[in-house]
C-alpha cells in the first residue's frame, strides 16, 4: 500500500524524539538495587560514555562517599537509603492505558483546571495518542529553526556522543563535583538530562522547553543540565510544567549548570509540582537540587521559580557574578501545603566591579507546612561598587504552618550597597470575607489575594506559563482557609 | 425588600442582637443610631454573613428569600452590598480587577455572560465620577495605600458598579472631612431609586443633613428601642441617648 503524506510525517514526527534522545535507552533493563564502583562503570558503559567521563564519575563517587549528608536545612525526613536504589533503570516505559477512564480522577480533575487539553491530558498520564496534525508540524518547524541558527538542545546522553568537547569544557566548572553531598552524588550517577548551546551573538527565538522532549518516559532521577550561552547570545529557557507529575522516584537529586559568556542573557524559569505526598505526609518527592548560573562580563542570568510540588524541597538557584558588570536574578514563589517542607533561596556572589543583584522571594505557607528562605549574599573585597535589593515575604494561611527567613549578608567591600526587605503576613479573614461580599466565592478570594501577593514573581514568567501557574497556586491551596 | 424578625446573635458567649424587629420597603432609607456597642455594625455584618457571628434566632426575609441560609458571596449576588466601615487592603490585587471579578461573580449568577471590556470602562467610567474617584485610584490594588476618605469613596464607586438592591452603609461617615462626606452623599443620593433600599448606620445626625432618611431607628443593646422620622435624628442630636435608655426596659451599662 502506499504511504500517505501523514504516515511520512508521523515516522518524522517518532522519529525525531529518537533523534533528541529519550526514547534511545528505554529497554527493560534495570540493574540491582546498590551504589558501588561497579553501578558506575555499568552506567558509564551502557551509555557508551567516554574514559574521561567515567574518570570524572568515579571521582565524585569517591567525593561522595567520604561526605556526609548534610542536616543544616530547616526540613525533617528520614534519609532515603542510598544502598536501597537502582541507580540505573532505564526509565520506565510506563503502561499505556487505553483511555482517560483508566487514570486517576483526582489527577484528571487538576489537569482539568489547569485548563489542559484533552489531548494534553492524554499525553501527560501516558495515555496512547493518536498524533494530531497540528503538532507535528509546531514540532517540526521547531526543530528545524533552531537547527539553522546552530542551537543545540538535545539529551545530555547525546550531547556526550555528539559534542564532547563542550560537555567536557564546561561540566562541573559551575558545580563542581564536590560542591555538595547531593552534588556530588548526581554527578557520580546521573543518567540523563538537557544540554544547550546557544552560538555567539544568537537571539535563541523561542522559549526551550524541557516540555517539548519529555515523552511518556518521565524525569530522570538524577537530571544533569548544562546550558551555555555563548557572547552575547540570548535564551529563555522553561523547565518542567505546572501539570501534576505523578513520579515514582522518590528521590531526586538533580544538578544544573548555567554558563553566561560574556554580555549573554540566560532565563532560566522552572514550574514544579511534583507529588508532595498525601495530607498526612506520606510519599511525596524529595528534591534535592543544585542549580547555579556563571556570569562572565556583562552577562545576566534570571532564575524564576514556582515550587508547589514534592514533600521536602531543597533548592538555591544562585549566580556567581564574576565578570564585571555583571546581573542576577531570583524571583521565587513557593508554596507549601499540608505537611510539605521547602528550603528555598538563593546564593549572590558578587566578585566582579559594578555587579548587581535583585532577590524577590515570596513564600506561601498552609496547612501543618514548614516553609524557609534561605539566602545568601556576598560581596567579595574586589566587587566594587556592587549592589544587592532583597525582598522575602511570607504569607501564612494557618495558624498551624511556619514561616523562616535565614538571609546572610557578607559584604567585604565597603562600596556596597545592600538593602534587605522582609515581611510576614496572615491572609486575613478580613480580605476573604472583603471578597466574599462582593460576590467572590471563598476559593476564587483565595486565588485572587495569593496571585496579588505573587504578582511581582509570576510577572516575569513568560506568558503562557504565567496563566497557568497563577490557576497553579489556586490549586494548590485549595481547602486552606475556613 | 427586607424583613428582619425577632433577630438574636452573638459572638462567643456574648449576646449582641437580642431580639432585633426591622422592615424596610423597596425605595425607603433606614437610619441606624445608637449608642457604642449597642450592636449596629453586628447587625451589618449578620446581615452580610459574617461567620464570627452566631445567628440564635430569628429570621430574616430577602425578597421572598430567606437571607440567613445562603453563602455570603450567594448574598452579594442576590443584591446585598455592604460598605465597610473599615474597607480592607488588597495588595497586589488592581481595584478594575477586583471590581470584574466580582460584576462577572454576579452576572455568572444570574445565568448572564461576563461583560464585555468596553462596557465594563465605560461603566467604570460613570461610577468613579459619581464619587470623583480619580483613575490613579481605580488602577492601584484595592485600597492599598488610600487615604480614609478615598477608601469611602472606593466603597461607594463598589457599590454603584455592582447596583444592589439593599445597600447597607456602615459608618461610611466615620473619618471624613465635610468636602469628602459631600462627596459621598452625593454619591449615594444618585443611587437612590424606588427600587433600591438602604440602610445607612452612623452616629451623627450631620451625615443625615446630606443623605434625608425615611426613617429614623435607635438601637440600643441589641433591640431598636425608638423609631421615627428623619427628626427623630435632630432630637437625638439635642438630647443623646441616655433619655431613650431610661425610657425602655432594664439595660445594663456597657
Amino acid at each position: 500500500m502506499e504511504r500517505t503524506d501523514e504516515d511520512k510525517l508521523i515516522d518524522e514526527v517518532t522519529g525525531k524524539s529518537y533523534e533528541f534522545g529519550f526514547t534511545t535507552d528505554i529497554e527493560s533493563d534495570t540493574i540491582a538495587p546498590g551504589l558501588d564502583e561497579s553501578v558506575i562503570r555499568i552506567i558509564s558503559s551502557k551509555k557508551n560514555e567516554p574514559e574521561w567521563l567515567l574518570k570524572w564519575r568515579l571521582e565524585a563517587f569517591k567525593v561522595w562517599s567520604d561526605m556526609k549528608e548534610p542536616d543544616w536545612a530547616h526540613v525533617e525526613y528520614e534519609k532515603p537509603d542510598f544502598q536501597a536504589i537502582s541507580y540505573y533503570s532505564a526509565p520506565k516505559q510506563k503502561k499505556e492505558l487505553a483511555s482517560l477512564d483508566e487514570v486517576d480522577p483526582e489527577l484528571l480533575n487538576t489537569m482539568e483546571k489547569l485548563g489542559i487539553s484533552i489531548e494534553e491530558q492524554k499525553r501527560l498520564s501516558g495515555v496512547a495518542v493518536d498524533f494530531v496534525m497540528d503538532s507535528v508540524s509546531v514540532a517540526t518547524s521547531f526543530k528545524e529553526k533552531l537547527g539553522e541558527l546552530g542551537v543545540i538542545f538535545c539529551s545530555f546522553g547525546e550531547a556526550v556522543q555528539e559534542h564532547p568537547e563542550l560537555v567536557r569544557k564546561h561540566l562541573g566548572t559551575v558545580v563542581p563535583k564536590k560542591d555538595n553531598y547531593y552534588a556530588a552524588l548526581n554527578s557520580a550517577v546521573f543518567t540523563d538530562g538537557s544540554f544547550c548551546y546557544i552560538p555567539k551573538g544568537v537571539r535563541c527565538p523561542m522559549e526551550l522547553s524541557t516540555y517539548f522532549r519529555i515523552n511518556q518516559a518521565g524525569t530522570g532521577q538524577f537530571e544533569r543540565t548544562l546550558i551555555i550561552a555563548d557572547e552575547g547570545s540570548y535564551v529563555s529557557y522553561l523547565e518542567g510544567c505546572t501539570a501534576p507529575q505523578r513520579d515514582e522516584n522518590q528521590l531526586h537529586a538533580a544538578v544544573v549548570e548555567i554558563i553566561s559568556l560574556d554580555e549573554a542573557e540566560v532565563k532560566y524559569s522552572t514550574v514544579q509540582n511534583w507529588y508532595p505526598g498525601d495530607k498526612q505526609g506520606k510519599g511525596g518527592v524529595f528534591n534535592f537540587v543544585t542549580k547555579r548560573g556563571i556570569c562572565h562580563r556583562a552577562s545576566k542570568i534570571s532564575w524564576t521559580q514556582v515550587e508547589t510540588g514534592s514533600a521536602i524541597t531543597w533548592k538555591y538557584p544562585s549566580c556567581i557574578l564574576k565578570g564585571d558588570d555583571s546581573i542576577g536574578e531570583f524571583f521565587s514563589v513557593a508554596v507549601t501545603n499540608n505537611m510539605q517542607q521547602a528550603d528555598t533561596g538563593t546564593k549572590m556572589i558578587h566578585l566582579g566591579k559594578r555587579t548587581r543583584s535583585t532577590i524577590i522571594s515570596k513564600g506561601i505557607s498552609s496547612g501543618y507546612s514548614q516553609n524557609s528562605y534561605r539566602g545568601l549574599v556576598q560581596i567579595h573585597p574586589g566587587a566594587e561598587n556592587s549592589r544587592n535589593f532583597s525582598v522575602c515575604d511570607s504569607l501564612l494561611m494557618t495558624d498551624t504552618c511556619g514561616a523562616h527567613t535565614f538571609p546572610y549578608i557578607e559584604a567585604k567591600n565597603p562600596t556596597a550597597q545592600i538593602e534587605h526587605e522582609a515581611t510576614t503576613s496572615k491572609i486575613g479573614e478580613d480580605q476573604i470575607f472583603y471578597c466574599q461580599q462582593r460576590g467572590i466565592e471563598e476559593e476564587e478570594a483565595i486565588g485572587l489575594i495569593v496571585k496579588g501577593y505573587a504578582k511581582d514573581v509570576l510577572n516575569k514568567l513568560p506568558m503562557e506559563f504565567a496563566v497557568e501557574a497563577q490557576k497553579l497556586l489556586t490549586i494548590s491551596l485549595e481547602g486552606s482557609v475556613g | 425588600m427586607l424583613k428582619i424578625n425577632n433577630l438574636c446573635a452573638k459572638v462567643g458567649d456574648i449576646e449582641i442582637l437580642k431580639g432585633l424587629t426591622l422592615e424596610v420597603k423597596p425605595g425607603e432609607l433606614h437610619a441606624i443610631m445608637g449608642p457604642n456597642g449597642s450592636g449596629k455594625s453586628t447587625l451589618a455584618a449578620v446581615l452580610a454573613g459574617r461567620d464570627s457571628f452566631e445567628v440564635t434566632s430569628g429570621s430574616v426575609n430577602f425578597d421572598g428569600i430567606d437571607l440567613l441560609e445562603l453563602e455570603t458571596s450567594d448574598r452579594a449576588r442576590e443584591g446585598v452590598f455592604l460598605a465597610f466601615q473599615y474597607p480592607i487592603e488588597i495588595p497586589g490585587v488592581s481595584n478594575l480587577n477586583f471590581m470584574k471579578a466580582a460584576l462577572n461573580a454576579k452576572r455568572a449568577h444570574k445565568g448572564l455572560e461576563p461583560i464585555k471590556a468596553k462596557d465594563f470602562l465605560a461603566k467604570v467610567k460613570d461610577c468613579s465620577s459619581l464619587v470623583e474617584l480619580d483613575g490613579r485610584l481605580r488602577d492601584r490594588s484595592v485600597n492599598e495605600g488610600f487615604s480614609g476618605g478615598e477608601k469611602k469613596r472606593n466603597e461607594i464607586f463598589q457599590m454603584a458598579m455592582l447596583e444592589p438592591k439593599l445597600a447597607i452603609l456602615d459608618e461610611t461617615d466615620s473619618g471624613l472631612d465635610i468636602d469628602a462626606l459631600r462627596v459621598v452623599s452625593k454619591g449615594v443620593n444618585a443611587m437612590r431609586s424606588p427600587d433600591r433600599s438602604f440602610i445607612v448606620i452612623t452616629h451623627y445626625q450631620r451625615l443625615l443633613d446630606h443623605i434625608i432618611p425615611d426613617f429614623v431607628h435607635v438601637l440600643s443593646d441589641g433591640c431598636i428601642v425608638k423609631s421615627g422620622g428623619k427628626e427623630l435624628a435632630l432630637e437625638l442630636e439635642e438630647k443623646g441617648y441616655d433619655w431613650l435608655k431610661e425610657s425602655s426596659h432594664d439595660i445594663p451599662n456597657i
